[in-house]
């Protein structure tokens, strides 16, 4: 199933698809964030904002922003 | 005899332990200092590899990538493709931590396409068995085309096996070990064409960095046919970080085994106490508490030591010399000036102790996490929260370290209200202070009152900068995109090394950089407060003799004479001039004095003071607070230092920017002289305002 980062449920795993370049830092996309590689949501910070995920083996935090701005594909049951 | 050393450049992602491998290497051989002209710091230290071999070991700042996006990265770019640079590395040790191979593998890929020897260390192999990996090291070093030193610096494993692979740098390939040119063949064909004597990863660093290079000239090629759009070569550098990472998958996937049934996750378990909704906040709090309680309870103790100490050491200096000019400026104006600066060391060591637990065990990118949304709402980042938290040791690193925000206007905003919060040059100022004129008791049997309102203007500081920054948020019009990342990383137990380590260098740095310009000053002070204009300070004895009743005791009339010299030397006679401005705050001329020689720098306040006192009185063997303290307003005969001259002296010391370094800093980070001299007026203005009104009320 497509969506995007901030729509992950606590624990789910995904793999990234796709990403508007323009709104990604080059940052991000060094610590492994690249179509292929796996993201999971490890926790939500407790106002909501931002999560803390697990984007292939590295533990980083991003905002809802940017993580609306990552499409994935929910990895099936 | 003289062999040349081998330079050894240490580079590595942030969290990987690079700083605790260079300690190993180096033990107490470092040296700190700046880079010239930029304020990153420069770390460098000496390793004995052998009985007649030395290297040069250069810690260079952490970085995630050879594509720069601050000033601190750029050091480590510059460096590395500039080979007339006299630091130019022999050989990279590239340190790696085994949990995070993947990513840390990406700028061992990059720095290897520079053709540099270059050293893998995988830190950290203390981790090995509990996360269930296992390397099969001889496949690893044939791929990566390196030599491996597995290391725990936790440990001390391998550093012994590191050592010799320096010395034996120059077996080392300097092949790189993927071709990243096949990202797009024409244009790197075209380009290694144009520029045949250049390496061609070079080249891809000049065009698409915003870096110096003294042998490339950037015009050129951007002038060129060779130029692209930024979006162009953001699309380059995307394609070319895949390239890296296919390479690192693959090789990872032989080379790396994890079985992750042993594995335990302590972190995970951590992470759902630390960052809970409740409980996250609560244990936040109460570490601040607990820093703020120590500071005040444990280190007053040595403080006490320190101050008598002091005293004494001027009484028997006294004593012991012949009378005359030299020992007075020894006993009245370097010996409590020196004193004036040695007395706080132990709270400035407890503080920097405290935040460099908080960084090293990775506890700060959880506070960072959990106060992002909230900051947010005042214009800040979550990671404003780093140097608002390390502004209260020192404004100075604390405005450096905001150079990992990425938002401009975040890290503005941040920049402008660190000065608020309550740096550890306050701190002499307000423990003299508070000691004075706030009782010593007891809250609820726990509470020292005196360390409560400590915590107090901490929490005025703190809350003046988050709503200068809601000002600020409001009436700044910048248009800048959010960019947020933070790694997030394992918990680790702060190395006492480490943390040893920084606590001296910081104190250090602190009592030497500050104590020459608190030294100076209460020289300077000396002078002025011991010699005078006119007839009034050469006649003293004679003035007030004839005033003074003849029942008068010896030990009186001095100390009369003493003041009424003091009142017509240099210094009174300024201090004097300056007094209707600051009476309605509650001072005297002294205080004045002392607060514009404090305008520098805060924690000269106390010296000055002392030094006023120790000229103006006979008694020399008292400490500075009991000096303090017995100061009478021939005026009123109140205390000078009562409940409402006090407060109104703390909380302008709260607001007002009496910091020489923290403009000079801000300049250098905004560059601009608009943003330091706003910022100056700004908290001056308002540091008189408040403390006229408290002490209007308090009186």
């Amino acid at each position: 199933m497509q969506t995007t980062i901030d729509q992950l449920k606590l624990n789910q795993k995904a793999i990234i698809t796709d990403f508007d370049i323009e709104a990604i830092p080059l940052k991000l996309i060094e610590m492994g964030c690249l179509p292929g590689n796996k993201v999971e949501l490890l926790q939500i910070a407790p106002l909501g904002d931002p999560l803390f995920l697990n984007i292939n083996d590295s533990l980083l935090a991003i905002r809802l922003e940017t993580a609306s701005q990552i499409q994935v594909e929910i990895e099936p049951q | 005899m003289l062999q040349k050393n081998i330079k050894v450049a240490l580079i590595g992602n942030p969290n990987t332990g690079k700083t605790s491998v260079f300690n190993q290497l180096t033990g107490l051989n470092q040296q700190v200092g700046n880079y010239p002209g930029i304020t990153v710091e420069k770390k460098q230290g000496i390793c004995n590899l052998d009985s007649n071999k030395k290297a040069i070991i250069f810690d260079l700042p952490g970085t995630y990538s050879l594509n720069a996006s601050s000033m601190d990265e750029n050091v480590v770019i510059e460096l590395l493709l500039n080979k007339n640079d006299i630091d130019f590395p022999d050989v990279v040790v590239l340190v790696t931590d085994i949990e995070n191979l993947k990513r840390n593998l990406l700028l061992f890929t990059q720095i290897k396409d520079l053709e540099i020897p270059t050293i893998l260390v995988i830190n950290m192999i203390d981790q090995m068995v509990l996360k269930g990996i296992t390397l099969d090291i001889s496949f690893l070093e044939n791929e990566l085309k390196t030599k491996i030193a597995m290391v725990s610096s936790r440990k001390k494993l391998g550093i012994d096996d590191l050592k010799k692979l320096i010395l034996d740098y120059n077996s080392l390939s300097k092949e790189a070990c993927l071709n990243a040119s096949s990202i797009d063949v024409a244009y790197f064909d075209g380009l290694r064409k144009a520029f045949p004597k250049q390496s061609l990863y070079k080249l891809w660093l000049v065009i698409t960095q915003d870096v110096n290079f003294s042998n490339l000239n950037k015009n050129i090629i951007s002038t060129s046919n060779f130029a692209k759009s930024n979006s162009d070569l953001k699309r380059l550098q995307q394609k070319e970080t895949i390239k890296r990472y296919q390479f690192i998958n693959d090789v990872l996937k032989i080379g790396r085994q994890i079985d992750t049934s042993n594995a335990t996750d302590f972190r995970s378990k951590l992470d759902r106490v630390l960052t809970h909704k409740f409980w996250g906040y609560f244990i936040f709090a109460a570490i601040l508490l607990l820093i703020f309680q120590s500071i005040f309870d444990w280190a007053s103790y040595p403080m006490e030591f320190i101050d008598s100490s002091f005293a004494a050491l001027s009484t028997y200096a006294n004593e012991q010399l012949p009378a005359g000019i030299f020992t007075n400026l020894l006993c009245q104006g370097i010996i409590p000036g020196i004193g004036g600066i040695v007395i706080f060391i132990p709270q400035i060591a407890f503080l920097f102790m405290f935040i460099s637990i908080l960084e090293e065990s990775g506890y700060m990118s959880r506070v960072v996490f959990l106060m992002d949304k909230i900051m947010l709402k005042f214009g800040l980042s979550g990671k404003s929260i780093v140097p608002l938290i390390s502004g209260t040791a020192c404004a100075i690193p604390a405005i450096m370290a905001t150079r990992n925000i990425e938002n401009w206007k975040e890290r503005l905003i941040t920049i402008l209200v660190t000065p608020f919060t309550t740096c550890s040059a306050r701190l002499p100022v307000y423990s003299i202070i508070i000691s004075l004129v706030i009782p010593k008791e007891r809250l609820f049997g726990i509470f020292n009152t005196q360390g409560l309102t400590l915590m107090l203007l901490y929490l005025i500081g703190f809350g003046t900068a988050i709503f200068s920054a809601w000002l600020l948020n409001k009436f700044l019009k910048l248009n800048c995109k959010t960019f947020f990342v933070v790694e997030m990383p394992n918990y680790k137990l702060p190395l006492f090394k480490n943390v040893g380590l920084n606590v001296i260098e910081k104190t250090k740095a602190f009592v030497f950089g500050a104590g020459k310009i608190i030294l100076a000053i209460s020289i300077i002070l000396w002078f002025l407060a011991s010699f005078g204009p006119g007839d009034k300070f050469r006649d003293a004895e004679k003035l007030v003799g004839n005033q003074a009743s003849k029942s008068i005791s010896k030990t009186k009339l001095d100390n009369k004479i003493a003041s009424f010299k003091l009142e017509n030397s240099y210094i009174g006679i300024m201090g004097k001039s300056i007094e209707p401005a600051i009476k309605p705050l509650g001072y005297d001329w002294k205080i004045g004095i002392a607060i514009i020689s404090s305008f520098a720098a805060r924690e000269v306040f106390v010296g000055t003071l002392a030094t006023i006192y120790s000229v103006g009185g006979s008694d020399n063997n008292d400490t500075i607070k009991n000096k303090m303290a017995a100061e009478i307003n021939p005026a009123t005969g109140e205390k000078v230092f009562n409940f409402a001259s006090g407060i109104s002296l703390l909380l302008f010391y709260a607001f007002a920017l009496q910091c020489a370094s923290t403009l000079a800093i801000t300049k250098k980070e905004t560059n601009s002289w608009k943003w330091p001299l706003g910022q100056l007026i700004f908290m001056s203005v308002l540091a008189y305002l408040v403390a006229y009104l408290s002490f209007q009320i308090l009186k």
